[in-house]
């Protein structure tokens, strides 16, 4: 097992490298100077250059992305005598347009977005998984038709249509839910205004995740309903409930962790538009940001941060699979 | 009753788009204890259908049982047609147990071997977990698995096809059921293998004086290991005796076919296999007419115009032996056993 992570961390760490050379070089084909976004309404040809000088844009393109890397390991500094400020490590670079060291942007964002993943996946999880066990246990029954409505509406329905109908009706106007407007809250300060704060937009990223998990959880476990060893536990003498929610979900369960592991990854990179719609200053909307006023190191440094969730969750994915299923344990 | 199983004119049907299928059709046949019945036929004559509703196994949902099925357990015996599907799973795996066709996939592929026998056990005796461990030990041992206590251990991926059938085997036997199905226990294994499960169950049964019914299509497999016979053709039984009446001395048509067209040992490379002509029928709305008259040979010895339009009786021709035909009994006698012979010869 510790040679098999030793490996796979070996090549996590290749692909990431690869992913940053990728957006640099994606960057630097682009026709923008940013030098010159930086610069400000009264902006002088001099200050461009002072300011290129500063962030190191007027060295060669390798030079600035080796920079870039060794700044990860040993903080960056920029400028120079009074003007000098230093990110410490690990810094991925320097905001020009918050004027912000890009780590300290990531450390106020990540909590918010990470919040909002989790919330959203644990609801998914119960919904979806709990339902399609329902569908596939009461197939064709009213309990199977009222989850095809629920994963018809929940994949049709786009967040931006769902979060505003929360944001309109729940919040404004029946007033079910305060407009949460003292920003973010840690859960152990004050749950209450924790829970005022996530509750929709976790609902509103729920219910499209939770949509495809009822269908696929009913799927699988039709699937598994009608195999031999199925078959052979109610030769047992085993009740179906037995039968249902042991021999069937312990067969369900290891499609579930894949999908879901890499489903919470691709979140945690930000969900964009409900951070958007729910004005929660995360990930999602400060890359989204960052992209509109090309502000290369921000976009930089999540689009990494994003690679590595993924591959992090699916060094993790690989490493559950094998305690879920004997038969990938033993080779 | 004496018997551990009575099936008496067993009908089983399901509906389908194009109309309903009678899998199976007036079935009738006993098991007694220490003795083994095999259910022969091919593909689609409703054998597997009958041994899976024995247990009650067949889907509830859309099957409609007609007749009875009296399981006897001790001293009270169950009709598994009209009974309560809690009472059925009472009986399954303690009083009737079964062993299917694959063994690769029989088994749960998550679950230790040691567990999925145990549980067997505990279904029947719940909280004595102990005595389940024990038990599972005791018949993996049974069945010939050398060092059961380690390998009660492994997954299923970590055992062979053979060796995971004689785990089926041992799974279906935690609690002394006084009968087993085998549903084509020795199809998927290769034929060395095959002998030896057919071995260890005739082992078994003499220990422990079980009846067997067993459903093949291999009529090598009948011959080594059942005392009685019943050949099933489009749902229906046409012909039933003990293994001598149906190997030398077969009376249905269909019987005949099946025992001509096994491959003998020494025939000449350029000598082809004797098929029966023409396609088993299908099973939705069948004529009221004999099921295998369109392939029959013989159709021009019976009564003109009976094949096509009457459905012929199942009737006995000694105590035990019956089949089903209108070919005049004296003619098949004499034609039947000719012809057996000239195929052996």
């Amino acid at each position: 097992m510790p040679r098999f992570i030793l490996r796979r961390a070996y090549f996590a760490v290749l692909t990431l490298l690869l992913v940053s050379v990728v957006v640099y070089g994606v960057f630097s084909i682009l026709p923008f100077d940013p030098a010159a976004l930086t610069c400000g309404q009264k902006c002088t040809p001099a200050i461009v250059e002072a300011n290129r000088v500063k962030l190191g844009f007027d060295k060669p393109l390798w030079e600035q992305y080796w920079l870039f890397l060794s700044g990860i390991f040993l903080g960056r500094t920029y400028g120079a005598g009074s003007a000098e400020f230093t990110c410490p490590a690990p810094s991925f670079g320097y905001s020009f347009n918050e004027n912000m060291c890009v780590t300290d942007m990531l450390k106020e964002a990540l909590p918010i977005t990470i919040n909002l993943a989790i919330g959203a996946f644990i609801i998914w999880i119960i919904v979806g998984v709990g339902l399609g066990l329902l569908a596939a246990n009461f197939r064709g029954r009213w309990p199977d038709t009222i989850s095809t409505v629920f994963v018809l509406l929940g994949t049709s329905m786009p967040t931006f249509v769902t979060g505003l109908f929360f944001l309109i009706y729940v919040t404004i106007k029946w007033k079910i839910v305060p407009l949460s407007l003292s920003g973010y809250i840690s859960l152990l300060d004050d749950p209450v205004k924790y829970f005022q704060y996530f509750i929709l937009p976790w609902i509103t990223l729920a219910i499209l995740y939770a949509a495809f998990y009822t269908r696929f959880t009913r799927a699988t476990v039709l699937e598994t309903l009608g195999e031999d060893y199925i078959r052979t536990a109610r030769a047992k003498g085993l009740s179906e409930r037995v039968v249902l929610l042991k021999h069937t979900m312990r067969a369900v369960l290891a499609p579930i962790t894949t999908s879901a592991g890499l489903d919470i990854a691709g979140l945690i990179g930000g969900a964009i538009i409900t951070e958007s719609i729910f004005n929660l200053p995360g990930l999602g909307r400060m890359t989204l940001q960052a992209v509109y006023e090309f502000d290369l190191s921000v976009v930089l440094a999540t689009t990494i941060l994003a690679a590595s969730v993924v591959i992090t969750m699916n060094l993790i994915v690989d490493i559950a699979y094998g305690y879920l299923d004997p038969r990938v344990r033993m080779k | 009753m004496k018997n551990l199983l009575e099936i008496n004119d067993l009908k089983v049907t399901f509906p389908t788009d194009d109309g309903f299928v009678n899998a199976v059709d007036g079935v009738s046949l006993t098991v007694a204890p220490g003795e083994t019945v095999a259910i022969v036929g091919e593909s689609g004559s409703g054998k597997t259908v009958t041994s899976l509703s024995v247990i009650g196994l067949h889907n509830r949902k859309v099957t409609q049982l007609s007749g009875s099925i009296m399981v006897k357990d001790k001293d009270e015996s169950l009709d598994i047609v009209s009974a309560p599907v809690d009472k059925i799973r009472g009986y399954r795996g303690r009083v009737v147990s079964m062993i299917f066709q694959d063994p690769m996939s029989s088994l749960h592929p998550y679950y230790k071997i040691g567990s999925q026998l145990a549980e067997a056990y505990l279904v029947h005796n719940p909280g004595k977990k102990e005595a389940a461990n024990k038990k599972a030990i005791e018949m993996l041992d049974l069945v010939g698995i050398s060092e059961p206590q380690m390998r009660a251990r492994e997954y299923p991926h970590q055992f062979s096809g053979g060796m995971r059938q004689r785990v089926m085997i041992a799974m279906a036997l935690m609690n002394d059921p006084a009968l087993l199905i085998a549903d084509e226990p020795t199809t998927a294994l290769d034929v060395t293998v095959q002998a030896q499960i057919l071995q260890l169950l005739k082992d078994l049964q003499k220990k422990s004086n079980m009846g067997i019914l067993l459903i093949t299509h291999d009529l090598g497999v009948v011959a080594q290991v059942a005392d009685r016979v019943s050949v099933m053709y489009a749902g229906r039984m046409v012909e039933q005796g003990n293994v001598d009446d149906i190997f030398y001395s077969p009376h249905a048509p269909y019987t005949l076919g099946l025992l001509k067209s096994v491959p003998k040992i020494g025939a000449k490379n350029s000598e082809r296999l004797k098929a029966i002509p023409g396609q088993p029928p299908s099973l939705i709305n069948l004529p009221k007419a004999c099921a295998f008259a369109p392939r029959c040979e013989y159709t021009s010895l019976a009564p003109a115009g009976s094949c096509e339009s009457v459905r012929p009786d199942l009737i006995g021709l000694t105590a035990s032996h019956k089949s089903r035909c209108h070919v005049p009994e004296e003619k098949r006698d004499k034609l039947f056993a000719a012809e057996i012979k000239g195929a052996r010869a």
